[in-house]
């Protein structure tokens, strides 16, 4: 079987859920890696689009922000915030919009926390703040989250409820009256979930190769139905090999 | 007068349009296309207690803090892509309670500026509904109440009016924000203050048209003749524009589409050292801000070796070349 790392292992396997007909909006470090990843393994008539106004990126080099001149040579329209969060608001186009995630703090129904620690006028440790991420969360056909386990980011309550999963449970984001579909995945270092049809609640979805349900919620700081896991496939020779030599040869997101 | 010419220095254009108590609005998005060259020069005058709106931008943003200019923050992001996930000291002032913010989405704060372009007093999403973005205010309604300047609600929601199904069909509506004073860096202006922008736009135009004044600090300065040739690429007109200044390298460290890199050096080491610290915060203003006069001085002190390894490919717009590992 082939080393990875379980960066790598992010990576492949968040690639291997891209449908074609996706347009992937896109995010920064491995959420791209994940996205070009897609394009060239799995869904290689996906469009991968920025909040910025980048649409169908062609990547020469990887970008190191959602404003990096990297994502605009080659692309096929540069526009501006105002048109691509029209393009993920409009219900004909949004629907297609699939996301990719990170946050400082996730609870049980997929809620994300990217704002603040503590108190928010006065934080403990302020965080950079929305940016689009309550944007896409609200309005987006549906949103992956990409974050590391641990108990202080799997929260049972997010300090500050930054972008919207399932609120408070079923029916709550009908009510809300938030159009997009929301949660549909959270893919860690060491195992992936998904969210119940009916409680809207996170469950454990497959296990990394060398990892058990036990050691998954030890690091999770709420119970979790770990019954219905199973074993995620170890990426492939040649999954690696596109992702290391033609997704990042320059190990910008890679470690060494 | 619109075709006038309004080309002067940076230190008269800051001094004229930037007073103490502004509501400011900075073009550029995390560390491209920023007005650094303005921001340094706001800092270098002093400019005090100024309410800074933006959607995310961060290396202007948080220099202007760092300088001690800032009182309130309007913003949607204030991180800086890979090099910094948190702006530095954004989050040191926040944390201190120096600064209030007000934290809005990067959807509502274009929304905000488009607004204001438009001379709407509100524009609607469905951005946020059933979130803190919703729910806690950086300034509280009696803040509001006491400062005339400030919007009476940071939201509101409404239900559509013109709703005929049974459906929840709620919407944010989001105040218009009009800035005192805008400044962008561009590619290249006329004296008279048309302004050709390249690349991705950010919300770069929706800020200029929504402000009272805009100062334009470009590449090049050129002939009107030169941007009649390309006028899809003119994005803002002389009529919204009061300052011209040419200041070439006017974004760096940040990237400039067309014309330079960002400097992954200087953002990823040596401002990281610098602004995670606050005696070395200190150092590093009074060397590269209050240390030297103008532009040109800070730029000797970077040194042109440094600055020519940015310089971009003109067929990718950035320097294919770059280390920037």
């Amino acid at each position: 079987m082939a080393e990875y790392s379980l960066q790598e292992m992010m990576a492949i396997t968040a690639a291997r859920g891209v449908r074609n007909s996706d347009i992937i909006l896109c995010g920064t470090g491995i959420a791209t890696l994940a996205a070009i990843a897609a394009k060239k393994i799995t869904a290689p008539q996906a469009s991968i689009f920025f909040e910025t106004g980048a649409v169908d990126v062609q990547f020469g080099q990887m970008p190191l922000s959602l404003a990096d001149p990297r994502i605009m040579h080659g692309a096929i329209r540069l526009a501006g915030l105002a048109e691509s969060f029209g393009i993920i608001q409009n219900r004909t186009t949004g629907r297609n919009i699939l996301s990719i995630l990170g946050a400082a703090q996730i609870d049980i129904f997929g809620n994300l926390n990217s704002t603040a620690i503590g108190e928010f006028r006065r934080p403990k440790v302020r965080f950079s703040g929305s940016g689009g991420g309550c944007d896409i969360g609200s309005l987006a056909g549906r949103f992956w989250i990409f974050m590391e386990l641990g108990k202080r980011k799997f929260v049972e309550k997010v300090d500050y409820l930054t972008t919207p999963g399932f609120l408070d449970g079923p029916g709550a984001r009908e009510k809300a009256g938030l159009p997009g579909g929301g949660p549909e995945k959270v893919i860690t270092d060491k195992a992936t979930f998904r969210f119940d049809a009916e409680t809207r609640k996170m469950y454990l979805h497959s296990i990394y190769p060398g990892f058990t349900a036990g050691a998954v919620q030890e690091e999770i700081g709420f119970k979790i139905d770990l019954t219905r896991a199973v074993e995620e496939q170890a990426p492939t020779e040649h999954e690696l090999d596109i992702l290391r030599t033609q997704c990042d040869p320059d190990r910008m997101v890679l470690k060494s | 007068m619109q075709n006038a010419g309004k080309g002067m220095s940076l230190s008269e254009a800051v001094e004229r349009y930037v007073h103490d108590g502004a509501l400011i609005s900075l073009g550029g998005f995390s560390a491209t296309q920023c007005p650094m060259a303005a921001v340094h020069e706001i800092i270098r005058q002093r400019v005090r207690n100024l309410h800074v709106a933006a959607c995310s931008n961060g290396q202007a943003v948080d220099e202007l803090i760092g300088g001690g200019c800032v009182a309130r923050v309007d913003i949607a992001y204030g991180g800086n892509g890979r090099f910094a996930p948190t702006c530095f000291r954004f989050r040191r002032s926040a944390e201190n309670g120096e600064i209030a913010v007000e934290d809005y989405t990067n959807y509502q704060m274009t929304l905000r500026f488009m607004a204001g372009a438009m001379g709407v007093p509100f524009l609607p999403t469905y951005s946020s509904l059933g979130t803190d973005i919703v729910n806690k205010w950086g300034y509280s309604e009696e803040d509001r109440l006491h400062d005339p300047r400030l919007p009476s609600k940071k939201l509101v929601l409404m239900d559509n009016p013109f709703n005929r199904t049974e459906r929840v069909d709620r919407l944010v509506l989001v105040p218009a924000l009009q800035p005192d004073v805008t400044i962008l860096h561009a590619q290249k202006a006329d004296q008279s203050g048309n302004v050709q922008l390249l690349g991705l736009l950010f919300s770069d135009v929706e800020q200029a048209k929504a402000s009272k004044e805009v100062i334009i600090t470009c590449e090049q300065i050129v002939e009107t003749d030169e941007l009649r040739t390309n006028p899809d690429k003119n994005q803002i007109l002389n009529f919204q524009v009061s300052a011209v200044v040419e200041e070439p390298w006017g974004a760096y460290p940040c990237a400039l589409y067309g014309y330079y890199d960002y400097d992954p050096w200087f953002l990823r080491e040596f401002y990281r050292e610098a602004a995670r610290d606050d005696s070395q915060w200190q150092d590093y203003l009074e060397k590269y801000v209050y240390g030297v006069r103008n532009r040109k001085e800070f730029l000797e002190l970077i040194g042109a070796d440094r600055l020519q390894n940015l310089r971009a490919d003109e067929e990718v717009g950035y320097n294919p070349r770059l280390n920037r590992r």
